[in-house]
C-alpha cells in the first residue's frame, strides 16, 4: 500500500497522431516498467485496429513506480483514455478517475478540435493540466507558435509547457517531475465503505471480464463480495491487480489507487462504465456521481452479403457484444437485403470499428445501410416514440410532430478552407454560433442536426478541407424539425433498405440522387422498371429503366443442350440472390452498390 | 402413316459428325479439326461401328431423319455417306420420306460432289453460305467467295429436292440497309428454308479474344433487335414462317431433324464429340462421344464405340431442357407432349405467376394447347426461360 501523498493519477489528452502512445511508451521505459527487449511500439493499444488507426478504444492503465529527484518513490498511475468523439462519456469517466492530465500537442500541428473538447472535459473534472509540446525534434516544429495557440484557443496558461520529443526521449524526465510536483495527490478514506469508479471493462477469454477501477474510499480485495450500485449485480472478487504494464496481482487496492479486478463476470455489458462498486456487506450510502447507462446514438442495418453467413453474423455479434457493452443489435428482415440486424452505436467511428472488427476478426462480408439517428415521434394522442429505423415510421396522419437530435460542433480549420467549411455547414442546415481566429486558423462553432452529420459529413469535411479540418461535437438536445420519410420505390414497391428520414428541404435532392444511381445499377429486365422516390404518396423524383430488347441464343441444336442447360442452372443459382419487386427481380448487388456510393 | 416401326414422341433422329474442316472459322466453337490426311477406310469402319453400337440399342424404332454435321461433312467421301446410309434398314424402320441432310461448304470442289451425295441417299443439303458479301466473308474467315456461294446454291438446287442455306448477320458495322439488301437478295433465290443467325461471340474462339481486346464491336442491343425484327418481317413477306428463333421455312420445308431436338425427341450422336439423347427402358440418357478425332478412333477400335458420357437426365433437368428447346419454336410447347416426354405436367415445372406476368406483357401465350413465345417474346427468350423455370 502506498501513502496517498505518494500517489499521482493522470490522464493523457491528445489528438490522433500527436504522439500520445509513443510518449506513454517512453514514460513506461523511464520508470523501468518494461525491459527494453520487451518493448514494442504502442504498448497500450492492444487491438489491431487500435494500433493501425492510432486510436484507443478501451481505456488502459499502467502503474509506474518513479524515483523522483526529491529521493522519494511515487506510484504514478497513467490512464490512457479512448480518444474519439464517440467515446466522450467513456473519456469523462477516465478523467474522473484522475487528478490531472497531460495535454499533448504536436508542436508541428497545433491544437485540434478533439483536443479542445477533451481539455474542457478535464477542466470540468477539476484537473491540473500540464501542457506538453511534443515532436520538437521535427524540422517543422514551432513550439512557440503552438504555445501561443494553447493560450489563445484553449485559454490555458502554457508558459510552463514542457518541450518533449517522445521519439528521442528529450523532456521525459521533466514530464515525470511535473507530474509529481504539480498534480495534487488523491484524497480518500481507508476506513469508509468501499466506493470505486468503474473506468472501463473488457473481455478476456481466460479470466472473463476484467474491470478497471479507481478506488475512492475503502479497500477492494480478493474474496470480497461486491455490488455494482447502478445495475445492482453482485459478484465475488477472484483477483485484484495492477498493470505495470504486465498484469500483476496485488493483495488489495486502496484509496487513490487504480487497478483491476476479475469476478467471473460474463459480459462487459454487466460491468458498465461509470458504475460505482461497493462492498455488499458494508454498502456505501451514495454512488459516485456521473453514471449514465450507455445509450446508442447512431443506428444502421448490418446485413451479410451472402445470406448463408447470417448465423455466423449472429454468433460474431454475440461475441463482440461480450467485449463491447455499448454495441446493441436486434434481428431485422429487409425485403431488399434479406436477414440481418439493426445495430446501435455510440457514433459513426464506433460503427466503423464494429463493422471492421466483424469483417476482420470474424471474416464476414457485410453491407451497411445508411446510418440513422434516434428521432422522437410525438403522436397526436400525446404518446412519444423513439424511432431509429425509418421502416418503423408511423402513418404521418397520426403524427403531431417529430424532433431530431442537434449537436454543437466545433471545427478548427486553416483559413484558406474556411469558405468551403462554412458552405458545407450551411448546406447541412447548420446555424453558426461563433467564429474566432487564432494563428492562421479559424475556430467555428455550429449548431447542426445530427442526422446531417451521420450522413457522410466527416467525409465531406475531410475532402473540402483536404484533411486539415478537425471536428468534435456534443449532443445538445432535441428540436422539432420538418422531417419526412423519403421512400424509394422500385417497380412501385418500396425498398426498405434505402428509405431514410430527411429534412423536407433535402428530400428532392436526395431522392433524385438515389433514383439516378439505381438507374445505373439495375440491369435491364423483361419489363420496364420505374424507380421513384416519394414522400408519403407524393412522387418527387422518377427514373425509368427501359425493358430489355434482345436476349436470345442464336443457335441451339442437339449438341448445345448440355452446355446451355448448365448456363441456365447458373442463372437459376443467381436468382437466389435476386430480390423480388412485383414481377421484377433485382440483384441484391444493385442495392449493395447503391448503399456503398456516397452522395456526390 | 405408311411405315411400321415404333414412333418415338418428339421424333427419332440420327446425327453423324464429321470433324474435319479445310480451315477453322474464327467464330466457330464446334468440334472441328484441320487434318492433313484422313484415313478414309479407318473412319468408315469406325463410324459404322458406332452406328452399330447405338443401332442395336434402338432396334425396331421408326427413324425420322439423318443429319451429317461437322466440321465440314461435304468433305466426306460420298462412299462413306453411302455405306452409312446403306446400314440404316438393318436397325430401324426407314420411311420412304426419310429426311437425310448434309451440311455443305459452298466451294466449287464440294459442289462437284453434290450429285454423288444425292446418289448416296442425301436428299437435303444445308449450305454454309454465311454471307453474299466478299468483305464479310473475309471477316468471317470463310474460304469461299460470294460468286462461289451463289453458284453452289444453283448446283445444290439442281441436285437436291430440298435446299437450305445459312447466313450470319448483325456483323460489326453492318447497317440496317446493308442487311436489308443482302437478305432481299437471299430471299430472291427461292430456296425453301433459311437459317439466319446473328453473329454470336463464343468463348474459346479467335473472335472472343479479338472482341475482348476491342478489335471490333457488335451492333448494340437496339440495332440487333431492329435487325431481328426486320428479318422477321421480310421473311414473312416472302412466304416464310419463322418456325424457330433463327430458322425460317416455307410450308413443309422445316428441318425435321432439328425439330427432333426442339420437340424433345430422341437422337443418336455418332462420331467425335457427338451428343445424343436416348430413352432406353423408360430412362432418358444423355450421351457424348470422345471429341478428339485420334482418341475417338482408338476408343472405337478398342471397344466398338467412343462413348465417354452415358448418364441419366434427372427429371427436373429434362423439364428445363425441354423448356429451353421447345420454347424456341413458334409453336412452343404442347402440354400433352411435354407431360409425355418429361413425365410431369407443364404447370408443375414452371412459375405460374411469372408466366401470367409475361403473358400480360405480351411476351408469352399460355392456353389449353400449351405455352409459346410471341414474336416479341422470342427476342428475349433467354431471360424468359430463366424467369419461368423453377
Amino acid at each position: 500500500m502506498t501513502e496517498l501523498s505518494h500517489i499521482r493519477n493522470f490522464a493523457i489528452i491528445a489528438h490522433i497522431d500527436h504522439g500520445k502512445s509513443t510518449l506513454a511508451d517512453r514514460l513506461i521505459q523511464e520508470c523501468g516498467g518494461v525491459e527494453n527487449r520487451d518493448m514494442k511500439e504502442q504498448m497500450l493499444d492492444t487491438m489491431d485496429i487500435e494500433r493501425e488507426r492510432g486510436i484507443t478504444i478501451k481505456a488502459q492503465t499502467v502503474r509506474l513506480m518513479y524515483k523522483a529527484d526529491d529521493g522519494e518513490t511515487y506510484q504514478i498511475n497513467l490512464m490512457d483514455t479512448p480518444g474519439h468523439v464517440d467515446f466522450t462519456y467513456e473519456v469523462s469517466r477516465s478523467l474522473a478517475a484522475c487528478e490531472g492530465s497531460l495535454l499533448i500537442v504536436d508542436s508541428s500541428q497545433g491544437v485540434e478540435a478533439q483536443t479542445l473538447a477533451n481539455t474542457y472535459l478535464a477542466i470540468e473534472s477539476d484537473h491540473e493540466i500540464i501542457p506538453v509540446l511534443n515532436k520538437i525534434d521535427l524540422p517543422a516544429a514551432e513550439p512557440e507558435k503552438v504555445r501561443q495557440e494553447i493560450e489563445d484557443v484553449i485559454g490555458l496558461d502554457a508558459s510552463e509547457a514542457i518541450c518533449v520529443s517522445a521519439k528521442t526521449g528529450v523532456g521525459i524526465k521533466e514530464v515525470l517531475e511535473a507530474l509529481v510536483h504539480k498534480l495534487p495527490p488523491p484524497t480518500g478514506d481507508r476506513t469508509a465503505p468501499l466506493t470505486a469508479l468503474l473506468v472501463d471493462s473488457w473481455y478476456d477469454p481466460y479470466l472473463g471480464v476484467i474491470v478497471l477501477v479507481r478506488v475512492r474510499d475503502g479497500v477492494l480485495k480478493k474474496g470480497m463480495k461486491i455490488r455494482m450500485m447502478g445495475t445492482g449485480a453482485t459478484h465475488l472478487v477472484d483477483v485484484a491487480g495492477v498493470f505495470t504494464p504486465k498484469r500483476q496481482d496485488v493483495a488489495e487496492l486502496g484509496p487513490g489507487e487504480v487497478g483491476f479486478f476479475t469476478a467471473s463476470i460474463k459480459a462487459v455489458a454487466d460491468a458498465q462504465v461509470g458504475d460505482t462498486i461497493t462492498e455488499e456487506r458494508n454498502l456505501a450510502a451514495e454512488p459516485l456521481p456521473g453514471f449514465k447507462p450507455s445509450v446508442p446514438v447512431v443506428f444502421c442495418g448490418l446485413f451479410p452479403i451472402d445470406a448463408a453467413d447470417f448465423e455466423d453474423l449472429r454468433d460474431s455479434m454475440a461475441k463482440l457484444r461480450l467485449n463491447d457493452g455499448s454495441f446493441h443489435y436486434e434481428p431485422e428482415n429487409s425485403a431488399a437485403l434479406g436477414f440481418g440486424f439493426r445495430c446501435g452505436f455510440l457514433g459513426l467511428l464506433h460503427l466503423e470499428i464494429v463493422q471492421e472488427r466483424l469483417s476482420r476478426e470474424f471474416d464476414l462480408d457485410l453491407i451497411t445501410t445508411a446510418p440513422s439517428v434516434v428521432y422522437r415521434i410525438h403522436m397526436n394522442d400525446g404518446k412519444m416514440l423513439e424511432m431509429h429505423n425509418p421502416a418503423d415510421m408511423p402513418d404521418v396522419v397520426r403524427i403531431d410532430y417529430i424532433e431530431e437530435p442537434w449537436i454543437e460542433a466545433t471545427i478548427l480549420v486553416p483559413d484558406d478552407h474556411l469558405g468551403a467549411i462554412l458552405k458545407l455547414c450551411e448546406e447541412r442546415r447548420g446555424i453558426q454560433q461563433n467564429l474566432t481566429y487564432a494563428g492562421g486558423r479559424a475556430m467555428l462553432v455550429y449548431k447542426l442536426p445530427l442526422n446531417e452529420v451521420v450522413f457522410d459529413f466527416y467525409d465531406r469535411l475531410k475532402s473540402v478541407s483536404r484533411g486539415y479540418a478537425s471536428f468534435d461535437y456534443t449532443v445538445t438536445g432535441y428540436e422539432e424539425g420538418e422531417l419526412v420519410k423519403l421512400a424509394i420505390l422500385v417497380n412501385a414497391e418500396p425498398v426498405d433498405a434505402l428509405s431514410m428520414i430527411v429534412h423536407r428541404s433535402q428530400a428532392e435532392h436526395r431522392g433524385r440522387a438515389i433514383c439516378g444511381r439505381l438507374k445505373d445499377l439495375i440491369p435491364r429486365q423483361l419489363f420496364k422498371i420505374p424507380i421513384q422516390s416519394a414522400i408519403g404518396g407524393k412522387i418527387i423524383a422518377r427514373e425509368t429503366i427501359s425493358a430489355m430488347r434482345k436476349d436470345v441464343t442464336a443457335k441451339c441444336y442437339g449438341g448445345d443442350i448440355s452446355r446451355k442447360r448448365k448456363l441456365l442452372d447458373k442463372q437459376k443459382e443467381g436468382k437466389k440472390r435476386m430480390r423480388q419487386f412485383g414481377a421484377v427481380e433485382i440483384p441484391q448487388s444493385a442495392f449493395i452498390e447503391a448503399l456503398k456510393i456516397g452522395d456526390d | 402413316m405408311t411405315t411400321a416401326g415404333i414412333p418415338v414422341p418428339g421424333g427419332f433422329g440420327l446425327y453423324i459428325h464429321w470433324p474435319f474442316c479445310i480451315s477453322k472459322c474464327p467464330y466457330c466453337d464446334f468440334n472441328s479439326h484441320v487434318a492433313d490426311r484422313v484415313d478414309e477406310a479407318d473412319w468408315q469402319r469406325s463410324l459404322l461401328a458406332e452406328l452399330d453400337h447405338y443401332g442395336n440399342k434402338t432396334k425396331g424404332r421408326r427413324l425420322d431423319s439423318v443429319f451429317f454435321g461437322g466440321g465440314t461433312p461435304s468433305l466426306m467421301p460420298p462412299a462413306i455417306v453411302a455405306a452409312l446410309l446403306d446400314k440404316l434398314t438393318e436397325y430401324w424402320e426407314v420411311p420412304a420420306a426419310l429426311e437425310v441432310t448434309l451440311e455443305a461448304n459452298p466451294s466449287s470442289i464440294e459442289a462437284q460432289k453434290f450429285n454423288d451425295f444425292r446418289a448416296a441417299g442425301v436428299n437435303r443439303v444445308s449450305v454454309g453460305i454465311q454471307s453474299f458479301d466478299d468483305a464479310a466473308l473475309r471477316f468471317l474467315g470463310r474460304a469461299h467467295s460470294s460468286a462461289e456461294a451463289s453458284h453452289a446454291i444453283t448446283i445444290a438446287e439442281q441436285s437436291f429436292d430440298r435446299v437450305s442455306f445459312d447466313l450470319i448477320y448483325a456483323l460489326p458495322g453492318q447497317s440496317r440497309a446493308a442487311w436489308q439488301a443482302e437478305l432481299a437478295s437471299a430471299l430472291s433465290r427461292g430456296t425453301g428454308h433459311l437459317s439466319l443467325y446473328q453473329l454470336t461471340i463464343e468463348k474459346g474462339t479467335p473472335f472472343y479474344s479479338d472482341h475482348r481486346r476491342g478489335a471490333f464491336s457488335l451492333p448494340d442491343e437496339d440495332l440487333a433487335a431492329d435487325l431481328y425484327e426486320l428479318t422477321g418481317e421480310m421473311t414473312l413477306n416472302a412466304g416464310f414462317q419463322a418456325y424457330e428463333v433463327s430458322n425460317y421455312a416455307k410450308n413443309g420445308q422445316e428441318s425435321r431433324h432439328n425439330l427432333v431436338y426442339w420437340r424433345g425427341g430422341d437422337y443418336i450422336g455418332v462420331g467425335p464429340g457427338a451428343h445424343g439423347r436416348l430413352t432406353l427402358a423408360g430412362e432418358r440418357l444423355r450421351t457424348e462421344q470422345i471429341p478428339g478425332p485420334a482418341g475417338w478412333l482408338s476408343a472405337v477400335a478398342e471397344k466398338g464405340h467412343a462413348t465417354r458420357v452415358c448418364d441419366p437426365v434427372a427429371q427436373a433437368d429434362q423439364a428445363d431442357e425441354y423448356l429451353m428447346m421447345g420454347m424456341r419454336l413458334a409453336d412452343g410447347i404442347d402440354r400433352i407432349q411435354f407431360a409425355r416426354i418429361v413425365g410431369r405436367p407443364l404447370d408443375a415445372c414452371i412459375d405460374g405467376a411469372k408466366v401470367a406476368a409475361l403473358c400480360d406483357a405480351g411476351l408469352l401465350v399460355a392456353d389449353q394447347r400449351g405455352l409459346r413465345a410471341t414474336s416479341a417474346g422470342m427476342l428475349r427468350l433467354n431471360a424468359i426461360i430463366a424467369a419461368i423455370t423453377v
